[in-house]
């Protein structure tokens, strides 16, 4: 009998369940009674492994050998995602439930730690210092990057010069780069041998070191994608190869583009080390980039969490937890901004559009504008022929 | 179609000829009405790194003529015809002996600027290959290059050009939507009316219509015979039937082994009045070629 490969049967759902059920049972069975062994992870793995192997048994006295064989893999794989999944869910739900009792209380967000001590209660205090910081460093750092790891990608993907191997391997190379190396290179440049004091900017600059040579990487592949022909085509209506670069290639690659930037945010946004190195942890709002300590997110919440207060260490996660908000919302913004693939329209931007190439058509030649009478004064909406369709 | 073709040159006034065609260029040349030459093209060898891909090609093209390069796969019409607009510059390893000449100038000196020369000589590809933006914005990008930034001056060449590319009716009510909505054979009407907004004086086509269907094609074949009396054609096609229904004189290559290095070298064959070709062609491997007996 066919097997349907994206369905799922009453059969299979039964089948399923009863294999677990055996497999549970005889996991039970091994570890409490015939064998020494004990403990939770133990028993899964057993219980697992038993219910594969019971799987696959049960499988093959109806299925045929490729059947039995995409069934165990199909588990086999949802198992893996189901690893990963409750892996990642796991660490936010814990960050988010040792954080809730600060997440709680308003001030969290509208107030720093200045005046706050340890021991005070979580109606006080918050930090409001560290979102600002973040915000500032991560804004400075998108400022460097962006535009220098865009111009690089560009040079690696336009460019024919000899240089271009060296320049690729060197960035491929930064990608490897240890955080705490790079805060170290700032700090003793920018800090020790230049003489600016240790401020937020000295922390936005060494994260922009992280940041840049996973945007230019990724921004590479993505420049690559653009079909050549498109370029050809720009070049065969006599567009420089600057203008081709700047009307054609960019805008065709804007969204990958925008998700090379969101990789290099994710990069830098979560930097602790070079941070505390070259901008130093401070407990009050700092507004001042160039002066002065300023905190971030991701150092506050390693400071709060050593503490041995449980209320800071609440803060602590905390502050993770506002980090791993604030990452989606930043994250979310970049998608909606970035947009879709080049040429690709939402519905919206199909309607507006349609609106526009009415208003076209009716400035092009408007005796052949359907519905004529609204012309004049709303020929940019012309709303009657929009619901024609 | 194809005589009105040949003698529709009568009207552009005293021809000024450049070059002088040299003796055994071509000898039917001397029976038909002979237009002012646009290309001259002289020994013509085309290299790929040490592989020549063609060899000595010489031939000339007249304006307000459509000009068809036809061959089995491989032969170098394409090659030939990236040469005419310097297209060739952006493969690293391609480099050109002999001349070119555009009404007299070497496209390949030094002093020529190869940006000014794509603007001029404009080219169509194979594939269908519309910029990812509206389709108002796709013809109006040669036009702004250009520096042309008035909003009345650039709905008039849309128009004119979506007209000319016989597109104007389809699309004339979603300009602003994408030019990738829009159907294959429309897409390429579409890079038609791109190459003609920005007014050049030689259009070079590439297999134009090999991704489209017949009736696409005929209309594309219609438009070449309309815009033919502004502009000048070079086309490659691999269908013989659209080369002698479009085209007033054609180029047969082929290829010949190499006898030093063992590949094969695309040649120029035959040059001649399309009608002689396929009727009377003066080469054996013409004759075999067009009567489908090789190739
Ligand atoms: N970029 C390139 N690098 C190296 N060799 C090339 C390149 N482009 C083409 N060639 C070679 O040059 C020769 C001629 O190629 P060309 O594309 O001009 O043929 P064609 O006549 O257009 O063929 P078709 O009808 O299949 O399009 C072929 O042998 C091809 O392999
Ligand atoms: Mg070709």
């Amino acid at each position: 009998m066919p097997r349907s490969i994206s369905s799922f049967s009453k059969r299979d759902a039964q089948m399923l369940a009863g294999v677990g059920l055996s497999s549970i049972c005889m996991a039970a069975l091994i570890f409490g009674r015939l064998t020494p062994l004990h403990g939770r992870l133990g028993f899964a793995v057993t219980a697992f492994v038993l219910f594969v192997v019971t799987y696959a048994v049960m499988s093959s006295f109806t299925e045929s050998r490729p059947a039995v064989i995409d069934r165990v893999m199909t588990v086999l794989l949802t198992a893996a995602a189901a690893v990963a999944l409750v892996a990642l869910g796991s660490v936010i739900f814990f960050t988010f439930k040792r954080g809730w009792t600060a997440l709680r209380h308003l001030n969290f967000y509208t107030e720093d730690l200045r005046v706050t001590g340890p021991e005070q209660p979580l109606t006080s205090g918050g930090v409001l210092h560290a979102i600002v910081g973040t915000l500032i460093m991560t804004a400075i750092s998108l400022v460097l990057t962006v535009p220098l790891a865009v111009t690089c990608a560009v040079f690696l993907t336009e460019s024919k010069s000899r240089a271009v191997n060296a320049v690729r391997t060197i960035v491929t190379a930064m990608t490897a780069l240890p955080s705490i190396v790079a805060g170290l290179f700032i700090f003793a440049t920018w800090v020790l041998v230049l003489g600016f004091p240790r401020s937020g900017l000295a922390a936005s600059i060494s994260i922009s070191i992280m940041m840049l040579p996973i945007i230019i990487r990724s921004a590479d592949v993505v420049l690559r994608l653009v079909p050549g022909s498109l370029r050809e085509a720009a070049a065969a209506l006599g567009a420089p190869r600057w203008r081709t670069v700047w009307h054609v290639v960019l805008p065709t690659a804007r969204s990958g583009l925008t998700t090379s930037v969101i990789l290099g945010v994710a990069r830098g946004i979560g930097e602790t080390a070079p941070v505390l190195l070259t901008s130093g942890y401070a407990t009050s709002l700092n507004l001042d980039p160039t002066n002065n300590p300023m905190a971030s997110l991701p150092v506050t919440a390693f400071k709060l969490v050593s503490s041995p207060e449980p209320n800071q260490i609440a803060r602590g996660f905390g502050a993770a937890s506002v980090l791993m908000v604030m990452v989606l919302v930043l994250f979310t913004i970049a998608r909606v901004l970035g947009g879709r693939p080049a040429g690709r329209q939402s519905t919206r931007q199909a309607r507006r559009a349609a609106a526009q190439s009415l208003a076209d058509l009716a400035r092009i030649e408007p005796e052949s504008v359907p519905e004529a009478p609204q012309l004049g004064e709303r020929a940019g909406r012309l709303p009657a022929i929009l619901q024609r369709k | 179609m194809t005589e009105q073709g040949v003698t529709s040159v009568t009207d552009q006034g005293p021809t000024i000829r450049i070059d002088e065609p040299r003796a055994g260029d071509a000898p039917s040349e001397t029976t038909a009405v002979d237009g002012h030459v646009v290309f001259d093209v002289r020994d013509l060898s085309v290299y790929y790194g040490p592989f020549r891909a063609v060899r000595d090609a010489n031939l000339h093209i007249r304006q307000h003529e459509i000009t068809a390069f036809i061959g089995p796969s491989g032969c170098g019409k394409t090659t030939v015809l990236r040469c005419f607009n310097r297209m060739n510059d952006f493969i690293e390893t391609a480099r050109v002996e002999g001349t070119i000449n555009y009404h007299g100038v070497d496209l390949y000196d030094p002093q020529v600027n190869s940006t000014e020369v794509r603007r001029r000589i404009g080219m169509v590809f194979q594939k269908p290959n519309p910029f990812p933006k509206s389709i108002y914005d796709n013809v109006a990008y040669g036009p702004r290059l250009a520096g042309m930034k008035k909003k009345a001056e650039l709905d008039d060449v849309v128009e004119k050009s979506l007209r000319g590319a016989a597109l104007w009716d389809e699309v004339k009510d979603r300009l602003k939507n994408s030019g990738l909505g829009l159907s294959g054979g429309q897409q390429q009407r579409l890079c038609i009316a791109r190459a003609i907004a920005v007014d050049p004086e030689v259009i070079l086509m590439d297999e134009p219509c090999s991704a489209l269907d017949p009736i696409a094609t005929a209309r594309i074949e219609d438009l070449m015979q309309e815009i033919k009396s502004k502009f000048t054609i070079v086309i490659v096609t691999h269908n013989m039937q659209q080369a002698a229904r479009v085209s007033d004189r054609t180029a047969f290559f082929t290829t010949e082994v190499n006898p030093e290095s063992d590949r094969r070298t695309g040649v120029l064959v035959e040059y001649d009045l399309t009608k002689k070709i396929f009727s009377n062609p003066g080469d054996e491997r013409t004759e075999q070629y067009v009567t489908g007996r090789f190739g």
